[in-house]
């Protein structure tokens, strides 16, 4: 069910829709910035998106789903990024994954029930000479050991 | 701003930094954060060198990837008069301790005191990581602070925007850089020079050039090390070849993954802006560029330069058929240049110092310098650049220092998903275009992966069919469907279900999906398949049913 987007966000979109409305080819943009307010592009969101800068949902649904960066669904709190480039790959990224995913006991693509952890794989952050890497809210940690990886990084945000 | 404004700039910069003793250039790229602490590694150096007392005579200045990710945190202190000293694998109580007995000491112009724990981080510039590079578009990144214009500026930045501008037509820049024998560093290598001769010629009110940075090669990082370090000298390639071309509007296509390095961009952008470098009117000319970015959202595709446009327009990014290529019908069907990051970080250097000397570095059909993304199992992990022509032997031995286990190294796979594996037999091979190509793997964009006597070719191949699968766009049937059997057959093989026929099968599709692929994605897919199967067809045969029977080690099966 779509549920009617609140006053505050409401205005977001008013905002964001008035800065890139006259520019051609922005719907990436207006997106970025929508998900970099909401966490995500749910829905009901498209809609309104849709009335505010005059392109058919269908459009906005289409681009939504084929890059994998936007979420329709709102992620955990903190959102642990592990990397799956090839040289994170070579040292263990695998490993990394399963860790966390036991110590928070969610599967890649989840978040926990509490919503305060989003597990996700990403293809390469970049950070390869530190390999292997997990990116938690922007923030790089790296040389990490494979089999402790999730205890430690998942005790690191727990409660903040 | 005027052209000779360039030089009060500077002066008045010059003079501002004079007034420090010593330097601390931190390595603020986003890899490289102090464990233990959430500020980054610039803002903790002020605070200490604040609490030290000594923020009259110490600067602290973030700059870009300083090359030796392994040994990370990096932080460089210069003092006038005297060698650069390196401190390396940093934390939070060496960071201290650094500031406290060497900086401050060296700050009041008293001996250092380190201890003999801080003197074991203390790397010495001689060391073979740095001695056997050759930097040209990594030359600003261990000092320059790359979050400010005036400091690009005092290293000598935006001449060469200025002697295009002022000193140059529009056909002479076109034909230094065509002289130069510059070919695209993103990985197909076109000649620079001819791609914007022919945008050049095309007519058009309007014409784009684009920088691409979607740096999709999942293990590779030279472009966000390039725009995170040293962003001026990428708008500084772009403007010189809109000038060139005639092109008034500019696009830097980013990728959202590098926050960071967007960040460091948009702000050199509205510096430039500001300073009258970018906008109407460049230095005081009749020459008007502009440039906006526009971010990427996770598509590999989207480095494909058809993709890339229909993504700048805000669209699913799928490829379409070329011709028309984007110089004729591009971005909004206007006349399109697309140049990548470390290709356009390459032409101020060119037009400052001229395609001769360019043209010194290399072989006789890959000029200048390479960057490279050295990692996997090599003890000295992180960027290195070097000319040309250099052996690989030199680049993993030398310079990467050998694995860092022990082990034998076994190949080196360059290209990503894209390119292929050289066993360790051929590391005579000097890297150029050809030579990468004449062993079945391509330049690429510059990732290099070492792999060790441990690491499994077939887990690899799968590694990388896994990714080009599931990146596949699925716009055209031999990438969309021959991707999926060839990864089915993969993936048969590794589990020990395989047989001599499956084998035959794979090359095949690797034919088919090469000859009738759309795009780049598709014809390149194969190529990891089909090196591993030209160098290591054992590794395949051990594993298969009716081969020379071999159990596969546990540590590749899933």
């Amino acid at each position: 069910m779509t549920t009617a987007t609140t006053p505050n966000v409401q205005e977001d979109l008013q905002r964001i829709a008035k800065k890139w409305k006259d520019k051609p080819g922005s719907l990436i943009m207006v997106l970025h910035e929508v998900q970099e307010r909401l966490g995500c592009v749910p829905r009901n969101v498209c809609l309104e998106l849709a009335k505010l800068i005059d392109v058919p949902v269908a459009r906005i649904y289409e681009v939504v789903t084929f890059y994998n960066y936007f979420k329709t669904e709102a992620p955990g709190k903190h959102i642990l990024s592990v990397c799956t480039g090839t040289a994170c790959h070579l040292k263990g990224a695998s490993k990394v994954l399963e860790s966390l995913s036991k110590e928070l006991g969610i599967k890649e693509g989840e978040s926990s029930a509490d919503k305060e952890f989003h597990l996700q794989s990403v293809r390469c952050v970049g950070c390869c000479g530190m390999a292997p890497v997990v990116m938690v809210n922007g923030a790089i940690h790296g040389k990490l050991k494979p089999e402790s990886s999730g205890k430690e990084i998942v005790a690191q945000y727990r409660g903040k | 701003m005027k052209p000779e404004e360039l030089e009060t700039k500077a002066a008045a910069e010059r003079e501002k930094q004079a007034k420090f003793v010593a330097t601390i250039a931190c390595c603020a790229s986003a890899g490289c954060q102090l464990p233990g602490t959430l500020t980054t590694t610039t803002d903790f150096f002020k605070q200490k060198v604040k609490e030290a007392g000594a923020a009259d005579k110490v600067r602290v200045v973030p700059t870009g990837c300083m090359g030796l990710c392994s040994k990370g945190p990096i932080a460089r202190v210069q003092t006038a008069g005297q060698p650069d000293q390196l401190f390396v694998e940093l934390n939070a109580d060496l960071g201290g301790k650094m500031v406290a007995d060497y900086v401050k000491p060296v700050a009041e112009k008293a001996a250092p005191k380190p201890d003999a724990e801080l003197a074991k981080h203390i790397l010495p510039a001689s060391d073979p990581f740095f001695a056997k590079q050759t930097k040209v578009v990594l030359k600003n990144m261990e000092t320059l602070n790359a979050e400010s214009l005036d400091d690009y500026i005092l290293a000598g930045g935006y001449q060469a925007v200025r002697k295009a501008l002022t000193r140059m037509t529009p056909e002479q820049v076109v034909a230094e850089i065509k002289a130069s024998g510059l070919r695209g560093r993103g990985g197909a290598g076109f000649s620079t020079g001819l791609k914007w001769e022919l945008t050049a010629k095309v007519k058009g009110d309007v014409k784009y050039v684009i920088c691409n940075a979607d740096e999709g090669d999942p293990g590779a990082f030279m472009d966000r090390g390039v725009l995170e370090g040293d962003p001026h000298a990428v708008l500084e390639g772009m403007i010189i070849g809109a000038y060139a071309m005639n092109s008034t509007n500019g696009i830097l296509y980013i990728r959202a993954e590098y926050p960071l390095a967007v960040e460091r961009v948009e702000r050199a952008i509205r510096a430039a802006k500001a300073a009258g470098l970018l906008g109407k009117g460049i230095l005081g000319t009749a020459f008007n560029f502009d440039c906006e970015v526009r971010l990427g959202a996770g598509a590999f595709v989207c480095g494909e330069e058809t993709a890339l446009i229909a993504s700048c327009e805000g669209k699913r990014g799928t490829p379409r058929p070329r011709p028309p290529y984007p110089a004729t019908k591009g971005v909004w069907d206007k006349p399109t240049c697309i140049n990548n990051v470390e290709t356009l970080a390459n032409i101020a250097p060119i037009i400052t110092r001229g395609a001769e000397w360019f043209a010194a570095m290399g072989t006789e059909k890959s000029k200048g310098t390479k960057v490279f993304a050295l990692t996997g199992k090599v003890k000295n992990n992180g960027l290195v650049e070097v000319p040309m022509g250099t052996p690989i032997k030199t680049i993993v031995y030398d310079i990467g220092g050998g694995t860092a286990n022990g082990r034998k190294v076994k190949a080196i796979q360059t290209g990503g998903p894209s390119g292929g594996m050289i066993p360790a037999q051929y590391f005579d091979t000097p890297v150029s275009y050809e030579h990468l190509q004449q062993l079945g793997s391509i330049m690429g964009s510059g990732g290099m992966i070492v792999l060790d006597e441990d690491d499994s070719i077939v887990d690899l191949t799968r590694f990388y069919l896994e990714f080009t699968v599931d990146e596949s766009c699925g716009k055209c049937a031999p990438c969309r469907i021959g991707g999926r059997q060839l990864l089915t057959i993969v993936d048969k093989i590794a589990k020990g279900d395989g047989t001599r026929k499956d084998i035959e099968t794979a090359k095949k599709i690797c034919r088919a999906m090469q000859r009738a692929s759309l795009c780049g994605l598709g014809q390149t897919a194969p190529n990891p398949v089909l090196s591993a199967l030209k160098y290591f067809m054992h590794e395949f045969e051990a594993r298969l049913k009716d081969g020379k029977a071999a159990p596969a080690p546990a540590s590749v099966t899933k």
